[in-house]
This record gives C-alpha cells, sequence and structure tokens, in this order.
C-alpha cells in the first residue's frame, strides 16, 4: 500500500468489523476505527493495530445520525488524509416475525444498516472521485439474498445494500472507484448469538460458522490494487451455505 | 474560505475544473455544450464539487442536470452567489 489516505471501517470494536480494521491495518492503511459506545472496544483494537506497527483513531459516532458520515470522514481526513477505504460494516438486529415488527425496530434496523452507509458513501465519494481511486466494501448478508424467517427488516437492509453496492459501483467505475458487498452466512461473532447453531451447521455445508478473519480476508482483497475489475459485486463467504 | 463568486473569478476556476475533467483547454468557451466537450453527467458532479468547495455555492442534483453550455454553468454560479 503506498497511496495515500485512510481506511474508516463502522462498528470496529469488535467481531467482523475488528478483524476488517485490523486486516487493513497490516495492509499499510491507517484506520478510522468506529464506535458508536464501546470506546474501551475500539481502544483495544487500536492497541492490538499499534502493536504491530500499525496507524489507527478512534472515531465515536452512530451511523444512523444523518450528521455522522460528514463528522467521521472529517476526523479521519485531519489525522491520516482522505478516506480511500471505506468498510461500512456497523449492523444492528432487532429480529421478529413481520406482524410483530413495530415502526422503532423497523427505522432503527434500516437506519443503521442501509442509510448510514449511504450517507457515508455519499460523503467517501467525493475526495475517491478526485483521486481516482477508491475501494468501498459494504457488509450484507446472505440474509440479503435468501429468506430467513424474523429478520424482515435486517434482511431488507441488506437486499437494499446489495442493491445500493451494485448502482453506486456503476456510477463510478470510470473514476476507478470500485463498490463491492461481502455477504456472510453465519460467522462466530455476539450479533449471531442466540443463532439455533445445531439446526444452522446441519444446513451448512463446511458444518462450521465461519470466522471474522475469514470475512476479513474477502475484504482485503476487495481494498486492494489487485481487485480493481471487481466492482458491482457480492462476494459470499458462507461455508457454502447459499451454494 | 470561500473565494468571492465574481464573474471572472468562477469563469476562471470552471475552466479549470473542465480542462482537469480531460477536455481539450481551448475547445472551453462559454458557447461550448458539455455534450461537445464530452464532459458526462458524472463530471457535471465533480464540477459542482469544485464549485462548492471553491466559491460555497451549492448546486443541486436538478440545477447541475439543466446546465447544458459552459456559461450556463458560470451564469449559475455567479446568480447563486449574489
Amino acid at each position: 500500500m503506498a497511496r495515500e489516505g485512510a481506511a474508516l471501517v463502522t462498528g470496529a470494536t469488535r467481531g467482523i468489523g475488528a478483524a476488517i480494521a485490523t486486516t487493513l491495518a497490516s495492509e499499510g492503511w491507517p484506520v478510522g476505527v468506529n464506535f458508536r459506545s464501546d470506546a474501551a472496544g475500539a481502544e483495544r483494537v487500536i492497541a492490538a493495530i499499534e502493536q504491530r506497527g500499525g496507524q489507527a483513531l478512534a472515531v465515536q459516532g452512530d451511523v444512523s445520525d444523518p450528521d455522522a458520515a460528514d463528522r467521521l470522514c472529517a476526523q479521519v481526513e485531519e489525522r491520516f488524509g482522505p478516506v480511500m477505504v471505506l468498510v461500512n460494516n456497523a449492523g444492528v438486529r432487532a429480529d421478529n416475525l413481520s406482524p410483530q415488527i413495530d415502526d422503532e425496530d423497523w427505522r432503527l434496523v434500516l437506519d443503521t444498516n442501509l442509510s448510514g452507509p449511504f450517507r457515508l458513501i455519499r460523503r467517501a465519494l467525493r475526495p475517491m472521485m478526485r483521486a481516482r481511486f477508491g475501494r468501498v466494501i459494504n457488509i450484507a448478508s446472505i440474509v440479503g439474498q435468501r429468506a430467513n424467517p424474523g429478520q424482515a427488516n435486517y434482511a431488507a437492509s441488506k437486499a437494499g445494500l446489495i442493491g445500493l453496492t451494485k448502482t453506486v459501483a456503476a456510477e463510478v467505475a470510470r473514476r476507478g472507484v470500485t463498490v463491492n458487498a461481502v455477504a456472510p452466512g453465519l460467522v462466530q461473532t455476539e450479533l449471531a448469538a442466540g443463532v439455533d447453531e445445531q439446526r444452522f451447521f446441519e444446513a451448512v455445508p463446511a458444518r462450521r460458522a465461519g470466522t471474522p478473519e475469514e470475512v476479513a480476508a474477502c475484504v482485503r482483497f476487495l481494498a486492494s490494487e489487485e481487485a480493481s475489475y471487481v466492482t458491482g459485486s457480492t462476494l459470499t463467504v458462507d461455508g457454502g451455505l447459499t451454494a | 474560505m470561500a473565494t468571492t463568486a465574481t464573474p471572472q473569478a468562477v469563469e476562471e476556476k470552471v475552466v479549470e475544473a473542465i480542462a482537469e475533467l480531460g477536455a481539450e483547454r481551448d475547445e472551453i468557451t462559454r458557447d461550448a455544450t458539455f455534450e461537445s466537450l464530452d464532459v458526462d453527467s458524472l463530471d457535471i458532479v465533480e464540477l459542482s464539487q469544485v464549485i462548492e468547495d471553491e466559491f460555497g455555492v451549492e448546486l443541486k442534483g436538478e440545477d447541475a442536470q439543466r446546465l447544458k453550455t459552459v456559461g450556463d454553468a458560470i451564469d449559475l454560479v455567479v446568480a447563486r452567489a449574489a
């Protein structure tokens, strides 16, 4: 990595986000480690990055807040230069069968998982287009492509994220900016806690959950120079579940 | 700090920005259409961002879509800044 600028990873204090932040730092990117409330978690991720000789900065903000995109990008810019790699990872679940999803749980999930990424993309594209380089990676989910009863709001947000990915990719492709999605299946994280693992594993050809590092490896590729002709795609990381 | 949007300052900046987008500088006249300069919709988005950064004038999507010539862009920015 010889480019100027930095990476910004939302929801980077644990699980997949933490693994992505650590991985991009090891590729040479200074990383903005976004957190909403877990300042101690952000500090742990930053300490791990710095211990390996990388650079990182904690940037607080709730991506569902309309003002967050500008604030997060500005903080990273001030310290490390423009955001050249944006990873929209922050996400929430509020599971229920559709008749039981109230407006608040609909809004929370859509605002965080879809509107937040849109605003960050809109903000980050400006310097990327000028630099004729940029990498946007949206962490979607296989639930955005395949039914999972009890997650109508989450599924809608993730399917929306995949649609957003494809259209923005087509809009900015001629500027050297790529926009891709990664769609994990079941990964060992706190967000996935409570999933009936035994039932689930029987359906997974790999017979196990994935690790955050296995998802981060896909992000590392999509963020790399070598992935310059990959755009608008969704890379599924699910142990064969949707194969 | 935003630069004062005098007609001359705006014209200079707009011409410079369009040249940076790849158009031949001597073809960038007030009457030249964006189409003839091979400036597409995404280029106009970039141009409006340069203008916003320089003069503090925000060009919304529908404004940008109405622009046909280089002169249209200059006049709109000057009018908005007034």
